[in-house]
């Protein structure tokens, strides 16, 4: 059907020259167009439902299969509790210390030229491609009792691996470039002029960073910090490697799936993960006005 | 000149040595303490390329599984117009928001034998969570979006004169589609295989449940890396890191200079 419809379409440009024109600036609608386009749409549907949809409401459905009484008894168990003041407290230093680093580090790379930028940025985009769980062994490595640190940070009374410390090492480790990867961007295409202007007539280093860098980057900044929230709080592998499973002390929210769901208390382990199921669907409605607003 | 080059520089150097460049240097440091044929002992053991094998062949046909859905994803979100779509365009980052344990658990429930989808392959004789096809899936799960991400913009931004050319000179629609818009598409596609293929290989939270932890089956690398550091085998897990790492970073390599090569090669 649709070849027929081209091959007469050709017949068209070459014989009629008025004819030809008309087609161009009005492309006819074909009928096999709606096929494929509800074909595809349909794939796409039962592709995301499957892999995307499903997951949530197993989530959510095993969460509740032993009534409301136990949701609400596993979420407010004591090391549920402790567990999530640990992956807000770790969450929240990720973010700080992303933000913090990711305005420098864009505002350097793309406000100076100078010699080894482009491996700057490379080594910025590092803990991308690592694997989380060798993050977590990084840090073994350093601060461990087999790290070259280890000596030192014992004889001082300090503890990082298996410990507090630890945790929200890793997890800033693994979200590091998450701002820099935002900002850089929309630094990178402001250009520079309007600084160099502002600095010709005697502004400081604060000021123009204030009223000229940061109006342009206010939104790519909000985008970055939902990314780092997101995948600090979830953050898993690097965290199990460094933490050492100390219950209470050192377990974050996923960890403490992971070990409900190991000792076979499922509806527990489910209830806990509806938790971090309504935080991850904020963080996607959030991402989604953020987006809007950016536009 | 604009103010305050030493001062992001002296911040952004101090951070990113000691959070980033100090840690990555001691896995160099204690491999350099092995010696040589202790290291190729341990990362040539059977157990150990098995799990290379199997981490790399799974994220692999993730990776193709995801570039092939993530076009059809990319495509209905820019040229389709239908209701729902910016409901299914906001649910494509939920892999990415949502904790990787998470997904995990939910990901066996759901293809184990008694699950919803793994009770229906059950009957026919498939078996999906505890086997090679649950790790694939689980990967496919963590890198849709980085396909997506990757290719929806480039959509965007591709001028449509272009194919209402080449249909007008007599094109059908799959001709036009591999001829004139993929090779468009192809360096942004092949970003998003190479982040989604890297993802999967390095993936551990989604992966260590469905896997079932089955030597020479589906023991993926980074569960081996754990079951040393579990075991205090401090050295036989920075021998298999130091080698994933470099895998990792030579297939990173390999992508990026493919794209740069394609780039200049279409100019």
């Amino acid at each position: 059907m649709a070849k027929k419809k081209e091959r007469t379409y050709e017949k068209d440009v070459i014989g009629d020259g008025i004819h030809s024109i008309r087609k161009v600036i009005e492309p006819p609608k074909e009928p096999s167009n709606h096929r494929m386009k509800y074909a595809l749409i349909g794939m796409s549907a039962l592709f995301l439902i499957l892999m995307l949809v499903l997951p949530l409401i197993v989530v959510i459905s095993n969460a509740l299969r032993d009534g409301w009484n136990t949701y609400v008894g596993a979420i407010l168990d004591e090391y549920t509790i402790k567990a999530l003041k640990l992956t807000v407290a770790a969450t929240l230093c990720a973010v700080v210390v992303n933000t913090i680093f990711g305005i420098f580090a864009s505002y350097l790379l793309s406000k100076f030229y100078f010699r080894g930028r482009q491996l700057l940025a490379t080594l910025i985009d590092i803990p991308f491609s690592i694997s989380p769980v060798i993050a977590g062994l990084l840090f073994i490595l350093t601060f461990g009792n087999v790290g070259w640190m280890g000596e030192f940070l014992k004889s001082n009374g300090i503890k990082i691996v298996f410990a507090v410390p630890g945790v929200i090492l890793a997890t800033i480790f693994v979200t590091l470039p998450f701002v820099f990867r935002e900002l850089f961007p929309v630094m990178n295409s402001q250009g520079k002029d309007e600084e160099e202007a502002a600095a010709l007539m005697g502004a400081g280093g604060f000021t123009i960073f204030r009223k000229i860098t940061f109006p342009h980057i206010k939104w790519a900044l909000m985008y970055g910090v939902i990314l780092c929230t997101a995948r600090a709080m979830g953050e898993f592998g690097a965290v199990s490697v460094i933490s050492g499973h100390l219950r209470g002390k050192t377990i974050t929210l996923p960890l403490h799936v992971e070990i409900l769901y190991n000792e076979f208390h499922t509806t527990a382990a489910f209830a806990v993960s509806s938790l971090l199921v309504i935080l991850a669907v904020l963080i996607l409605i959030a991402r989604n006005i953020v987006e809007w607003k950016r536009k | 000149m604009i103010p305050g080059f030493g001062l992001s520089m002296g911040v952004t150097l101090t951070m990113l040595s000691c959070l980033v460049l100090i840690p990555l240097a001691s896995i160099f440091l204690c491999a350099g303490q092995l010696g040589i044929r202790e290291f190729l002992k341990i990362v040539t053991g059977g157990q150990v390329v098995s799990g290379y094998v199997v981490s790399f062949s799974c994220a692999f046909f993730a990776a193709v599984v995801n570039a092939v859905f993530g076009m059809i994803l990319a495509w209905v979100l820019t040229r389709y117009d239908f209701p729902g779509r910016s409901l299914m365009n906001g649910l494509i980052e939920l892999p990415f928001a949502l904790p990787t344990a998470v997904a995990g658990i939910s990901l066996t429930y759901l293809y184990s034998d008694k699950g919803w989808i793994g009770a229906l392959f059950d009957k026919v004789g498939i078996r999906i969570a505890y086997t090679r096809i649950g790790i694939t899936i689980a990967m496919i799960f963590v890198g849709i979006p980085f396909v997506v991400r990757s290719v929806q913009p480039v959509l965007e931004k591709l001028d449509r004169q272009y194919e209402e050319a080449a249909m007008l000179l007599g094109a059908g629609r799959g001709y036009t589609f591999f001829r004139v818009i993929l090779p468009e598409l192809f360096p942004a596609l092949l970003a998003g295989f190479g982040l989604a293929f890297a993802r999967g290989i390095g993936e551990y939270g989604s992966v260590v449940f469905i896997a079932g932890n089955i030597p020479y089956e589906t023991q993926i690398a980074p569960l081996l890396i754990m079951a040393k550091l579990e075991q205090y085998k401090y050295a036989d897990a920075t021998a298999i890191a130091l080698v994933l790492l470099l895998l990792s970073f030579v297939l990173m390599f390999v992508i990026n200079s493919a794209q740069i090569y394609m780039q200049k090669f279409s100019k």
